[in-house]
């Protein structure tokens, strides 16, 4: 009976049993790649919004506090959105000819809210607390990154479990004053002692049994 | 929500597997591998979006959107009239600024510092002197947030935003408004004064009289000599670095 396969389809088959080995990883570094990609993770992706509002001139150029829009982040688990009673405050008399700002008059007519797309939004078998965070001294900056350079709002980290777990574990590493936590930027680093010092004075402890986050 | 589009999408899976069968009954087997598949398919992209069942529950999040009411809101706007628990407002002196119509004169220490012990917020300990210089110290954060973009931390009225074109207020530092007694800077935060909006909405009450008390701190640390200060508006001052 002649032969199938010619001789030299030896070394094809031994080539291709080596190289699966390597397509086998490809496929899964590819795989890794995409998950931790922008696309799935979203940081650094901005969102379509009904205005294209800037923090970066509110936040950086204006100068406003956190707190004039975003209320509730000292004192509750959700941080707030302003609602349009709020942009009108100075709206009313700046830009008000402005097309960008039309939306805004607009929901301020018909009493219909602005929908702005969620930026940051954790699925919801995770819970989290903003005022804790804020009450032992964790900037917003450590979490979002400088907004105050944003003209649109991305997200800075992946919100990943890996990221939340990084500072639960070392939370000595990201502390800082509790009156600093507002300032739109940080220097990163912290003197270490000084940063033992305020887990002590806040009393942080290190969180990371599941029930702290899965409740 | 989510359930439900699961279950009505499985539903369907049902009904267009049956009309498949139909199908299949009068045609070659071609199309029965093909339309085999696909179910399959169908069946496989049911349950991807079922996985997202725990991701988001059927339950809302703030301001999350709903198709159920009008307006698109999850959240209920409350009914006229409602009272929260604890949120009684008949004390006029309090939580208007008047009595019978006519703005407060004195300030109204005790009460305020009584609403922040009640806010566990923000923690009050001491005699008279030491809650005052915690309330300054609060209003003084408080003033720097809301009041400052416009009429800048010193009273002045050149904040930023009136620098960007906003109308340019008047000076905390006229006799006018030196003169004016505390309900009535009560009564602009609450409902707005001309062109400035109110701050009924962002501010809560114990915190717009924190507010006054250090308005009127910027005012006599402008006006006063050093000398005429009491101990407290002393001590404020020095904080605050500024010059008589
Ligand atoms: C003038 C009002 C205003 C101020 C001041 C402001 N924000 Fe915002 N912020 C908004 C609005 C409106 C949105 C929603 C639109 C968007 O996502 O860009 C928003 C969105 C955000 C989001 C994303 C929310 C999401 O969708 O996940 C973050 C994070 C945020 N702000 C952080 C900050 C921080 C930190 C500061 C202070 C340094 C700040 N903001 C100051 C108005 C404000
Ligand atoms: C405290 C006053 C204030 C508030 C509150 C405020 N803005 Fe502005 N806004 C400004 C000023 C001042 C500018 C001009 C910025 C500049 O010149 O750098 C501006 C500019 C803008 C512009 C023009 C484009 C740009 O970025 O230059 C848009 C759009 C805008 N604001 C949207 C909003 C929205 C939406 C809100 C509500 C969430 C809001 N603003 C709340 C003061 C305010
Ligand atoms: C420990 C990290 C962390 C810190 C610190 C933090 N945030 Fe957030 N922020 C988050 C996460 C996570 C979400 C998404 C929450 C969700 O999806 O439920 C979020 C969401 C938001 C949102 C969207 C609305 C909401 O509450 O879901 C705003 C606005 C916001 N943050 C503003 C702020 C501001 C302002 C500060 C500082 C005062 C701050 N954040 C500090 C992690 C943080
Ligand atoms: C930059 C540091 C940092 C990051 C990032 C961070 N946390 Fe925290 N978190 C803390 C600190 C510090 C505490 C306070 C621990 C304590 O109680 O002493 C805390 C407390 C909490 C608590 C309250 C624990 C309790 O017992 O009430 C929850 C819930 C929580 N974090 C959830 C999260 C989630 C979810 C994420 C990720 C999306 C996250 N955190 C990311 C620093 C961080
Ligand atoms: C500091 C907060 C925190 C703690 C503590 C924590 N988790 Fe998570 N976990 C998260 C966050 C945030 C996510 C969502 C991650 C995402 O969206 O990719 C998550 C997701 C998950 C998921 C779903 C993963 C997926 O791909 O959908 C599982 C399972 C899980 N956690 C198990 C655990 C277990 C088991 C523990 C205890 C050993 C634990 N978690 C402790 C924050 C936490
Ligand atoms: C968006 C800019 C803006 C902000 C923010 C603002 N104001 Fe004003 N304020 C004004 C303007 C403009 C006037 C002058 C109004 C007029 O005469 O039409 C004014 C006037 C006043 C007056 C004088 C009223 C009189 O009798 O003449 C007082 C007192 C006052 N504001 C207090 C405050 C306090 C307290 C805050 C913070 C809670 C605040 N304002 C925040 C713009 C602002």
């Amino acid at each position: 009976m002649a032969q199938i396969f010619h001789p030299s389809m030896n070394t094809v088959a031994r080539v291709s049993i080596f190289g699966a080995v390597f397509i086998a990883a490809a496929v899964v570094s590819l795989l890794l790649l995409v998950v931790r990609s922008p696309y799935v993770t979203e940081v650094g992706v901005v969102r379509e919004q009904p205005v294209p509002f800037s923090h970066k001139h509110h936040v950086g150029d204006v100068g406003l506090d956190c707190r004039y829009c975003h209320t509730s982040v000292e004192n509750s688990s959700f941080a707030g959105i302003p609602p349009t009673k709020t942009c009108m405050n100075c709206h009313s008399q700046l830009f008000t000819k402005s097309a960008m700002l039309q939306p805004v008059r607009d929901s301020l007519r018909t009493g219909e809210p602005l929908k702005w797309t969620r930026v940051h939004d954790l699925p919801d078998f995770v819970y989290f607390d903003h005022s804790i965070h804020i009450h032992k001294g964790i900037a917003c900056v450590k979490c979002h990154g400088e907004v105050n350079e944003m003209p649109l709002m991305w997200r800075e980290h992946t919100l990943h479990m890996q990221w939340c777990l990084a500072c639960h574990r070392r939370p000595e590493l990201f502390v800082g004053d509790r009156n600093d936590v507002f300032a739109a930027t940080s220097d990163s680093t912290i003197d270490p002692r000084l940063a033992s010092d305020l887990v002590a004075e806040y009393q942080i402890e290190s969180k990371t049994s599941c029930s702290t986050c899965h409740r | 929500m989510f359930r439900d589009r699961c279950r009505a999408r499985r539903r369907h899976e049902l009904l267009t597997r049956s009309v498949h069968e139909e199908l299949d009954r009068a045609r070659p087997s071609l199309t029965r591998r093909v339309s085999m598949g696909m179910t399959v398919l169908a069946l496989f992209a049911t349950f991807v979006g079922c996985w997202q069942d725990m991701a988001d529950q059927p339950h809302f999040e703030p301001l999350e959107t709903s198709d159920f009411f009008a307006n698109g809101q999850a959240a209920r706007p409350l009914v006229p009239g409602t009272v929260a628990r604890g949120q009684l407002r008949i004390d006029t002196v309090f939580f208007e600024g008047k009595v019978r119509g006519k703005a407060v004169e004195t300030y109204p220490l005790h009460k305020v510092a009584e609403h922040f012990r009640v806010a566990e917020q923000f923690r009050l300990s001491g005699g008279d002197e030491r809650v005052m210089a915690q309330i300054l110290d609060r209003g003084r954060e408080r003033f720097d947030i809301f009041c400052a973009a416009c009429h800048d931390r010193t009273g002045n009225g050149q904040g930023m935003v009136v620098q960007r074109g906003f109308p340019r207020p008047p000076s905390y530092h006229s006799d006018r408004l030196r003169d004016e007694p505390v309900g009535h800077f009560y009564d602009v935060i609450t409902h707005g004064f001309g062109r400035m909006p109110d701050y009924a909405d962002q501010i809560s009450p114990a915190d717009r009289w924190a507010i006054i008390a250090y308005v009127r701190a910027l005012q006599l640390s402008q006006h006063a000599h050093v000398g005429e200060l009491p101990a407290l508006d002393r001590e404020a001052l020095q904080r605050k670095g500024g010059t008589p």
